[in-house]
């Protein structure tokens, strides 16, 4: 009976597991009349798992630690879940011959790397959370290689398998030491063993070197853009929004519950690590003609503003950090949005092959307009409101110069964002890209994340609800 | 509160929509000052029509309005900008709609940049303006307008950086209990932190306001920019600049105004003369003009930071005068422009024959500008210089000096100007068979002159209200 209460505390984990087994057995019983619906089926049934589990339930543990929830790793997994109700919406590519009918494939194993993202967020042993990690990892690096006939695709897919293992051997390692060094494993027992002994800061660089890959903070960043590049279009929005999402979650929880003692240990490493990403990472989207390399190093810089929201330590920070990749989600779902129906349309992927987009396609390129100056944090759209609550709450804890740096590094990614609207609005253009039609499926992908845009920062409703489930470093 | 008729206009009858919106705009900013007024008389030298809704608690940030006589009065100008300027924009070529949605894009940013009485709103307000800038600039601009376009917008949000940080800290440092203005006025914030604060929002506040060194956008912007953009821009939202300086800067911080006003107050003369300078070198008459701006507006921040109540009433009523000059100045501009296709003084001649409605037009605007009695310049720079020298120490004064000396350079590049291209012959011979303006060039044109004699003829009553509402600062 016991064990029965366990798995009902657990129930999002569960209810999302028979959504991936009713997709597998789906799959394995539908002719090719039943494929058809494949789409609106995962939809549906995800949508109904996203509004069973849209409110977070009480706090808790079960399996004697090795699961533990937090109400705000709810929100978070209701974040994630939006996120990837959206991916679906756009996965018109995965309805095509080019991918092999590799229709079912697909669904299921996001859903599974979903799953992954779900225990790592919501686990209370580093075991559970090193699992959780690379059930969300591998099946990602099929989905990069999803594209068959594309050399890049398998490329990509390649590159991601190897420097994940690489960077999860590393983590290995350092979790191998954190064990040697306290005798446990268990984030709860784990906080009042350690102290800032040589050896403990040595298996702590090395375990968050782990996520940071995941992150793709500088200088863990090298695989992001040529895995953007590569791997289909639905799948780098997936990766982009949802794998960032979680794994900077699951970096504040651990930084917060478990190494709330090496606070200013972390605060100096994120500290450096901020500056380098924002800035390195805008200096090179600058130069990027390729549209989905550019976004790769905008979300690299994204990463680096996500984290400010972690360097204080403060409740006030969590909340900025959730409400951050909530209207993230948004934004970069627009611009991958469309650029997947253009892609899938024309095969263009350039900036310059948008010039001129305007005169043939308004609604997109209003879409990718809000979603750029969104991005960039331009008011009314809710990228404005979540950086000035990002700095807000690295200013409250006295990092003026590092929000100055990140602020300053706004006005260069404004740069290279307006260079896309300039590209559809000024710049004129003797071949636009034909007037395009889009699927239904596409289009209320895009109303949602326009709504979104639009209407997360008005309404402060949002971050008020986030905020009520935040909290400080535990010390 | 006045705003939410623009919203709709996107249809084919644009220009119906935005002439009737823009003259209720007017008649809704007169009905506030005399509602204000009347107000006043009671409660003397407060901030009214304050109202307060909570929007961000965990920040506290409200959306909290009010008005003093300062912010009246601008609404009013921008009001009137809005109104002309649609008229000189008239028949604006490609994209009519687009053009107009987002001309009120940026009036909504300015408008609701002088109601908000919320450091986060007046920031957010702030950006809200500038971005329509780029697209406005980009798209219907002329010469080297992708340029420009890009230097304006990341200059303005580069100063934009600062204020945010300025902001944040300010917020902080009065103890994190409130985002409006007047409750951290309240707060005694520590010196140390005042002094930093004060220098990024003053310098965040002032790029916006043409603050020497940190001008050179505002040439090349205003240069590349659609006549009625650089209408609103020139007139208008350069002066959120000045406000901005003295409503947040100078009105949070005031003992660091007081340290750090020598510094900026040899910033700003050095602007007042180099702009001054730098126009009588221009052959391009939306050059000369812009630069005569950056002259102008930096004589505003140069006012404001004398922090004497007549230097400061100066201060605001030469935004008032300027940004009607100025917005007159770049309609004359638009419309010769339109008809002659140049802009350059060395090739046109002798239109005032040709277009004599303009041609007197344009030297009214000119006179105004050296600041001839009886017109709006006059006043203004009057009051400017008469606050400033009630102190008495020798380096406000050389200050002062050098600041009106620049008064005689203006009149130097403004009669050239007049001189070279309305007088003299005809350079051009197609000049010859132009036409003079049209009905609603016309309007738009008398509308302005008449609030520049206005301001010129009858200036006590707004000085008055001025002052009053400067009190709140010192």
């Amino acid at each position: 009976m016991e064990n029965f209460s366990n798995f009902l505390f657990m129930r999002s984990e569960v209810s999302l597991l028979v959504v991936i087994l009713i997709l597998l057995v789906y799959d394995l019983m539908a002719g090719k009349r039943g494929m058809k619906y494949f789409q609106p089926v995962a939809i549906a049934l995800l949508a109904i798992h996203t509004l069973l589990h849209i409110w977070p339930h009480e706090a808790g543990t079960a399996f004697g630690g090795m699961y533990t929830y937090v109400p705000m790793a709810g929100v978070v997994k209701t974040i994630l879940n939006i996120a990837t109700l959206i991916v679906f919406l756009q996965a018109e590519a995965f309805n095509s011959e080019r991918m092999n009918n590799k229709k079912g494939e697909y669904y299921f194993l996001t859903l599974i790397t979903l799953l992954g993202f779900y225990f790592m967020i919501s686990s209370g042993h580093f075991l559970l959370f090193y699992i959780g990690l690379e059930m969300a990892s591998i099946p990602m690096g099929t989905l990069a290689a999803m594209e068959k006939q594309s050399k890049k695709s398998a490329e990509a897919g390649a590159k991601y398998i190897l420097l994940a293992t690489f960077s999860s051997g590393i983590m290995l390692f350092g979790i191998s030491y954190l064990y040697g060094t306290t005798g446990t494993l268990y984030f709860a027992d784990m906080p009042a063993l350690i102290g800032a002994n040589a050896l403990q800061i040595m298996a702590f660089v090395f375990f968050i070197a782990g996520i940071f890959f995941k992150i793709s903070l500088v200088p863990f960043h090298m695989w992001t853009p040529d895995v953007y590049e590569g791997a289909p279009t639905n799948v780098t929005s997936y990766l982009s929004v949802v794998s960032k999402g979680a794994a900077v979650f699951a970096l504040a929880l651990l930084l917060y519950k478990v190494f709330g003692n090496l606070v200013t240990q972390w605060q100096g490493i994120l500290y450096g690590l901020i500056i380098v990403s924002i800035t390195l990472a805008n200096l090179f989207a600058i130069r990027q003609k390729n549209i989905k390399r550019f976004l790769a190093f905008s979300s690299i810089s994204q990463a680096g503003y996500i984290a400010l929201g972690i360097v204080g330590g403060t409740a006030f920070g969590m909340t900025t950090l959730v409400y951050y990749i909530f209207v993230y989600l948004f934004s970069n779902l627009a611009a991958f949005g469309v650029i997947a129906i253009i892609e899938n349309r024309t095969g263009k992927i350039n900036i310059p092959d948008y010039k001129g987009l305007y005169t043939t396609n308004p609604l997109l390129s209003f879409v990718m307009m809000l979603s750029m100056f969104s991005l960039g944090g331009i008011p009314p759209f809710a990228g404005f409101f979540s950086k000035f609550f990002i700095f807000a709450a690295a200013i409250e804890q006295g990092f003026y110069i590092l929000v100055l740096i990140a602020v300053i590094n706004t006005i260069i990614s404004l740069y290279y964002y307006l260079l896309v609207v300039k590209a559809m609005f000024i710049d004129k253009n003797e071949h636009p890209i034909p007037s395009l039609r889009t699927d239904s499926y596409n289009k209320a992908s895009l109303i949602f994340c326009t709504a979104g845009i639009l209407l997360v920062g008005i309404f402060s409703i949002f971050m008020e609800k986030i905020d009520l489930f935040s909290f400080a470093i535990l010390q | 509160m006045l705003l939410s008729l623009f919203a709709a206009a996107n249809r084919k009858q644009v220009l119906a929509i935005m002439v009737t919106g823009s003259i209720a705009l007017v008649a809704a900013s007169v009905y506030l000052v005399i509602r204000y007024v009347t107000e006043n008389s009671i409660a003397s030298g407060t901030m009214l029509f304050t109202s307060t809704h909570m929007w961000y608690k965990p920040l506290n940030i409200g959306f909290s309005l009010g008005v003093d006589g300062v912010s009246v009065a601008m609404l009013c100008l921008s009001s009137v900008i809005v109104l002309t300027g649609t008229f000189i924009s008239w028949n604006i070529q490609p994209l009519t709609k687009e053009f107009f949605l987002w001309f009120c894009l940026l009036s909504l940013g300015v408008f609701g940049f002088f109601i908000t009485t919320d450091l986060f709103t007046l920031f957010m307000f702030y950006e809200v303006a500038l971005i329509p800038m780029y697209l406005l600039i980009g798209i219907w601009g002329s010469g080297k307008k992708e340029y420009s376009a890009m230097k304006l917008t990341l200059m303005l949000m580069g100063a934009s950086s600062l204020l945010l940080v300025g902001i944040l800290g300010i917020y902080f440092s009065a103890g994190a209990v409130s985002m409006n203005i007047l409750d951290i006025a309240n707060i005694h914030i520590p010196l140390d932190k005042q002094l930093f604060f004060f220098t990024l929002t003053f310098i965040g506040f002032g790029v916006l306001g043409a603050l020497f060194p940190f001008h050179t956008w505002s040439p090349d912007g205003h240069a590349s920019a659609p006549t009625a953009v650089s209408m609103l821009h020139a007139g208008v939202l350069m002066k959120l600049g000045g406000y901005g300086c003295f409503r947040v800067s100078i009105y949070l911080m005031p003992e660091a105004a007081e340290i750090l006003a020598p510094l900026f107050l040899v910033l700003t003369a050095t602007g007042v003369f180099y702009g001054a300078l730098s126009a009588i070198h221009q052959r391009d008459l939306k050059y000369i003009n812009a630069y005569s701006s950056v002259s102008h507006c930096n004589l505003v921040l140069f006012a404001i930071l004398m922090l004497t109540r007549t230097a400061m009433t100066g201060a605001v009523l030469q935004m008032l005068s300027h940004g009607l000059m100025t917005a007159l100045f770049f309609a004359l501009i638009g419309t010769i422009y339109q008809r002659t296709h140049t802009r350059m003084i060395t090739e046109m001649g002798g239109l005032m024959k040709v277009m004599p409605f303009l041609g007197v037009a344009f030297v009214i605007a000119g006179l105004a500008s050296l600041g001839l009695p009886g017109l709006s310049g006059f006043v203004s720079e009057m009051t400017i210089f008469i606050g400033s020298f009630e102190h008495a120490d020798l380096f406000r004064r050389v200050l002062t000096i050098i600041a009106i000396s620049s008064i005689v350079i203006t009149a130097v590049y403004i009669l050239r100007m007049v001189g070279k291209f309305l007088y003299g012959p005809i350079q051009n011979e197609q000049h010859a068979a132009l036409t003079d303006a049209v009905w609603y060039e016309k309007l738009a044109v008398v509308i302005l002159i008449a609030g520049i004699a206005y301001i010129g003829m009858f200036p006590l009553g707004l000085s008055n209200m001025l002052n009053q509402s400067l009190a709140l600062i010192k």
